[in-house]
């Protein structure tokens, strides 16, 4: 049972969540039981889509982290809605311009960190206030509802579950079969492990880390719009929780933080856990503070824990 | 001789004199666009909330010198800026308890990533959510009121000095004496420029983190006073800027992200050059939103400069 | 001729230490006397550096017992106690912190240097214990070590290995302490250990310099896989009989079958002679030939390799100008440095065959996953990894084993140029032997291999040997030609002595 875990790093999340869920569902004695899964499944989708972009960052490897996610996310969602007008004949130049940020916002980091040599860290960290702070600028103008279509796509179910959940899980497979067998899937796990080892296998470290890089802005990009699309609109503070969230998937799903090893299965786990952990607390009439409180001790012991196993 | 060596032994120093220019030219230009601000009270206004900045900022430099990064700096400040404005007020006891259990906290978190090898940015982005959730639990809703001492002494006017240059000057030097002139200072910068160089020199490296750890949450409560004696009252989401700050004043004031390369003058200077950025661009009447991208913006262009210029020396 | 003084100072006994799979040492005895010093000789991996580390207190033996001054010590060695004792060591790789100044770096090895004025007193101390060592030196006290090129830092730690302050000092290991070092300062450095010795000074002197080993030291200790292999006065011992008792010669390896390939393959690598470095030998390899690179470590040798790989379109734009390595083909990479240039920790043995030739298994950027199992299934046969099959994890075999996988991804691109980093560097020497075959049926199969080694043994095994000293090619060597003499000589060489004896 154990080695069988050992190489499923993702099992850990799911018996957690699993157990939490069960504990939370006997306190108040069964009722709403799979509703309440339903609701914390369609709010770990978004924490699992910026987690995607993490996961692939941090699998590139020690000192790539991407801590411009809460200001693309903001960002995305008002030029997005902004752009919408809250017309569904606005959705698709809204769409465009959302993901268009993603890609820039991409860019840019890859610009600091490849190009200039800035640490990821505070590459990134930087370049998320700017974003940020353009968002802000921006929301001066525009109040604008998100495009019904896409508010209908993201309330929509299908057999119980939302249809974004679906869908999301859908790409995690994909990614998962992407890292198991492309050839920047394999290239990304090698230089995770060992960027020296990769260059002189003649692997494109460059391009690999770069497009990592992008595809991280996308994830933000499209959390954030769809982000919107639920909650009825963008938000300044929007992105604000997850920053800490997009990692903390990613370290609890079982993805090595040392990178090299990706766990995208992981990510639904360790995001359901989470959300359990604040339904349970809701449940317990537990406030914000002791909420935040509980998970940042969560992420740093799992972390603490997870390092002494690993060699 | 003796002139000539100290002369040499100041130039040395890491690029002081670059933020020192930089300062003064900002204060030059808000002055040529406000003649006002060039008064004892113009200036006090003016950089008053620098003190908060200078204090993160030399936090942040702790950690920096030991070669890692604290993304919680600013939520600590808001939980200090509670407990000040509740506790501290109320059961001064227990207040200063709290406080001090905070500086230990931080040690503890030194030693954890010290002893478990962990990577500090995840670990002090997850303190800081413990940080915001105690803030929050101290305060749920801003409020309370600062000590009257605490109030008293940020409305201190000092003679000749303004109180914020003052605090820099003296918080500056403390920090010079203790890090750069210091025998047991050389040791911690040490270990961010070769850790197992001062292993084999026989000393704890985990002790060496645990003090700098230490250094920084005391830093962090000092800062949190300052900004709870200038506000007066409390706020669970009042610091959440000072990270950003922290980090750029430190790199600003010509400090190294590794190898232990830190100045505690320069941070100081770099504190002020931060918050002089907000208030240039409102004498330049740009809005205020864009603060934080002349923040973030600042950062990028000095370390974009450092990287050029490596590359032209290579 | 030198009767041994009954009481060494420091005394080990049995020392044995292992670094996982790999045994370092194998039950080392060891005596250094007061006021002597002793020499010790061994090849890379002999252990010489593990030795020294667990006397200097850095690390911990598994086994044996460690006497100090008559006492024993074993438990509670540290470095903390050494220093103590007055037992100092100037590591292989500086232990200076290139962010504090040299007064500040004194600081760091000593306790007492604190209190009111320690800095004025930190700088008077490396001020004197430079002037000791190395008269006009010329270094500032007050310098940054960073900003000191690396001759001077390596005057720096020797000088603070010998500084006092409250112990004094009674053993120093110097740990190839004139590698970067001038001529002349290398022999201010022997000078003051022979005054230091008439103080009563104990010193263990480390060097691939055999010359200065033989001309300085009392006693030489030869180390070989771990074990002493032999412990006699240096006067009356040549320069030949420490090579011979360091393992040089092995009867066992008949030269290899590439006997005479004829430079007639087509050309794969080259690089003109560069004059302006009074270089008199330019770098031909063609295939079928099997390239060596000898001389000392870290003369350039690596820096050509990586150049190569980079000229061979790989990691980024190859330099042009003077010198320039032109590669005609592809080219793989082999690092003996696993750990750092090699392995993917966490992959198995298939994925790390296979991962030098990903790009072109890939349809569209989609691996076959069950062509790749093959092919990597293929080359673990090939080169007979011992391991149950293909999904074994790497770090589960031997070093040597994992060496194979190396060799194997290498083969596996089927480049035209493979580059040996030193590959079998802390290799046993069955997997050796049968590497050595593997190289040989590869170039018969029409492969050219560039061989870096630091062991001399294997230039037996190339065709025509280059030797690097300060990063310039020295000497080229035919295989007939090939002796152990003419290669160390060419190591030593500087390109003053090249024009001088050139022509």
């Amino acid at each position: 049972m154990m080695r069988w875990a050992e190489r499923r790093p993702w099992v850990w999340s799911f018996l957690a969540a699993g157990l939490v869920w069960a504990l939370t569902s006997a306190s108040v004695g069964g009722q709403g039981a799979f509703a309440s899964l339903a609701v914390a499944l369609e709010f770990a989708t978004f924490a699992v889509i910026v987690g995607l972009g993490q996961m692939l960052v941090i699998t590139a490897g020690p000192g790539n982290i991407d801590l411009s996610i809460p200001g693309v996310m903001t960002l995305a969602a008002y030029l997005a809605t902004g752009l919408a007008k809250g017309t569904d004949g606005g959705l698709a130049a809204g769409l465009a311009a959302g993901l268009a940020v993603g890609l820039a916002a991409g860019l840019f980091n890859l610009l600091l960190i490849q190009g200039l040599a800035i640490p990821p860290m505070v590459g990134t960290l930087a370049a998320g206030f700017i974003f940020q702070s353009m968002a802000i600028a921006y929301s001066r103008h525009s109040h604008a509802k998100p495009a019904p279509a896409l508010v209908g796509f993201v309330n929509a179910h299908l057999l119980g579950l939302p249809l974004v959940t679906l869908v999301f899980v859908g790409v995690s497979a994909l990614v998962a079969q992407m890292l198991r067998r492309t050839v920047f899937g394999r290239s990304l796990l090698a230089i995770g492990q060992n960027r020296r080892a990769a260059r002189l296998a003649g692997l494109a470290v460059g391009a690999t880390v770069g497009l990592v890089y992008v595809l991280a802005g996308l994830c933000s990009a499209l959390a954030g719009i769809l982000l919107a699309a639920n909650s009825g609109g963008a938000a300044l503070n929007m992105g604000s929780d997850y920053l800490l969230s997009s990692i903390a998937v990613v370290v609890l799903g079982g993805t090595a933080i040392a990178g090299g090893q990706a766990v995208p299965a992981g990510l639904w786990g360790a995001a359901a856990l989470l959300d359990l952990i604040v339904t349970m607390l809701n449940v317990l009439h537990v406030g914000a503070g002791l909420r935040y409180v509980v998970t940042g001790l969560i992420i740093i012991a799992v972390l603490a824990l997870a390092r002494g196993r690993a060699p | 001789m003796a002139a000539e060596a100290r002369a040499r032994r100041l130039a040395l120093r890491p690029g002081l004199a670059l933020p020192a220019l930089a300062f003064l030219l900002m204060l030059g230009a808000i002055i040529a666009a406000e003649p006002r601000v060039a008064s004892y009270f113009g200036l006090t206004v003016l950089l008053g909330f620098a003190m908060p900045a200078i204090f993160a900022a030399l936090a942040q430099m702790a950690v920096i010198a030991a070669g890692d990064i604290d993304l919680g700096i600013g939520p600590f400040l808001s939980l200090v800026n509670c407990i000040a404005a509740t506790w501290l007020t109320d059961r001064p006891a227990a207040g200063l308890a709290a406080l001090a259990g905070l500086v230990a906290l931080y040690a503890a978190m030194g030693a954890l990533i010290h002893a478990r090898a962990l990577p500090a940015i995840v670990v002090t982005l997850g303190a800081s959510f413990v940080w915001l959730g105690l803030a929050i639990l101290v305060l749920p809703t801003p409020g309370g009121a600062a000590p009257a001492w605490l109030a008293a002494v940020a409305a201190w006017r000092p003679p000749l000095l303004p109180l914020p240059l003052l605090v820099g000057l003296l918080a500056g030097a403390a920090a010079e004496w203790l890090l750069m002139r210091g025998a047991y200072g050389v040791v911690l910068r040490g270990i961010g420029g070769n850790p197992r160089a001062v292993a084999r020199g026989g000393w704890s490296l985990l002790r060496a983190r645990m003090s700098l750890y230490a250094a920084a949450g005391l830093a962090g409560v000092l800062g949190g006073l300052a900004l709870t004696g200038l506000d007066t009252s409390g706020d669970a989401t009042v610091g959440g800027q000072y990270t950003l700050v922290s980090i750029a004043a430190v790199i600003v004031g010509g400090g190294e992200f590794t190898g232990g390369v830190v100045s505690p003058a320069g941070a100081v200077l770099g504190a002020f050059i931060m918050l002089l950025t907000g208030s240039l661009l409102s004498f330049l009447d740009v809005s205020t939103d864009w603060q934080l991208s002349a923040q973030g913006g600042i950062l990028i262009l000095v370390l974009a400069a450092r990287a050029l210029r490596r590359r032209g020396r290579a | 001729m030198n009767p041994q003084p009954a009481e060494a100072f420091a005394r080990l006994e049995g020392v044995a230490k292992s670094f996982g799979a790999v045994r370092a040492l194998a039950g080392v005895d060891l005596a250094v006397p007061p006021g002597r010093m002793l020499g010790l000789v061994g090849h890379n991996g002999a252990g010489k550096s593990t030795l020294m580390q667990i006397l200097a207190g850095a690390l911990a033996p598994d086994r044996g017992s460690i006497r100090i001054a008559g006492r024993d010590e074993t438990r509670g060695w540290d470095v903390r106690r050494a220093h103590g004792l007055g037992v100092r060591c100037v590591f292989q790789e500086l232990s200076l912190c290139p962010n504090l100044t040299v007064a500040e770096n004194a600081r760091i090895m000593h306790p007492a240097l604190s209190g009111w004025g320690w800095r004025r007193r930190a700088r008077a101390l490396m001020r004197a214990a430079l002037d000791a060592l190395f008269p006009g030196h010329g270094i500032d006290p007050d310098r940054q070590v960073g900003s000191l090129p690396v001759g001077q830092r390596q005057m720096v730690e020797t000088a603070r290995a010998f500084s006092e302050t409250d112990t004094a000092v009674r053993l120093v290991i110097l740990d190839e302490p004139t590698s970067s070092l001038d001529a002349a300062a290398a022999a201010n450095l022997l000078a003051y250990t022979e005054r230091a010795r008439a103080r009563g000074i104990a010193c263990v002197f480390i060097s691939h310099r055999l010359h200065e080993i033989l001309g300085h030291a009392d006693e030489v200790v030869v180390l070989r896989d771990g074990q002493v292999a032999s412990a006699s006065p240096a006067a009356g011992l040549s320069e030949a009989a420490l090579v011979e008792r360091m393992g040089e010669v092995r009867g066992e390896e008949e030269p290899g079958a590439t006997a005479a390939t004829s430079r007639s393959g087509a050309r794969r690598l080259s690089r003109p002679a560069r004059a302006s470095l009074g270089e008199r030998f330019g770098i031909d390899v063609r295939a079928g030939e099997v390239v060596g690179l000898s001389g000392l470590a870290g003369h350039g040798q690596r820096e050509f390799l990586l150049a190569a790989f980079a000229a061979a379109g790989h990691g980024g734009r190859a330099a042009h100008g003077e010198g320039a390595v032109a590669v005609h083909g592809s080219a793989a990479h082999v690092s003996g440095d696993r750990q750092n240039d090699g392995i993917f920790p966490l992959w198995s043995i298939g994925r790390n065959t296979t991962i030098g030739l990903i790009r072109r298994l890939a349809r569209a950027g989609i691996l076959p996953l069950r062509a790749e199992a093959a092919l990597a299934a293929r080359w673990r046969e090939a080169l007979s990894i011992r391991a149950p099959d293909i999904e074994t994890p790497i770090l589960s075999l031997s070093g040597g084993n994992q060496q194979k996988v190396l060799v194997a991804r290498a083969f596996a691109t089927e480049a035209d140029l493979i580059l040996f980093d030193d590959p079998l560097r802390g290799v046993d020497v069955g997997t050796k032997r049968e590497l050595y075959h593997h190289v040989r049926a590869a170039a018969a199969a029409g492969r050219a291999f560039l061989w870096y080694t630091t062991e001399n043994a294997e230039l037996v095994h190339c065709d025509r040997v280059y030797v690097f000293a300060r990063g310039v090619v020295t000497d080229q060597i035919p295989r007939a030609e090939l002796t152990e003499e003419r290669v160390i000589r060419a190591s030593f060489a500087t390109p003053a002595d090249l024009s001088r004896h050139g022509g």
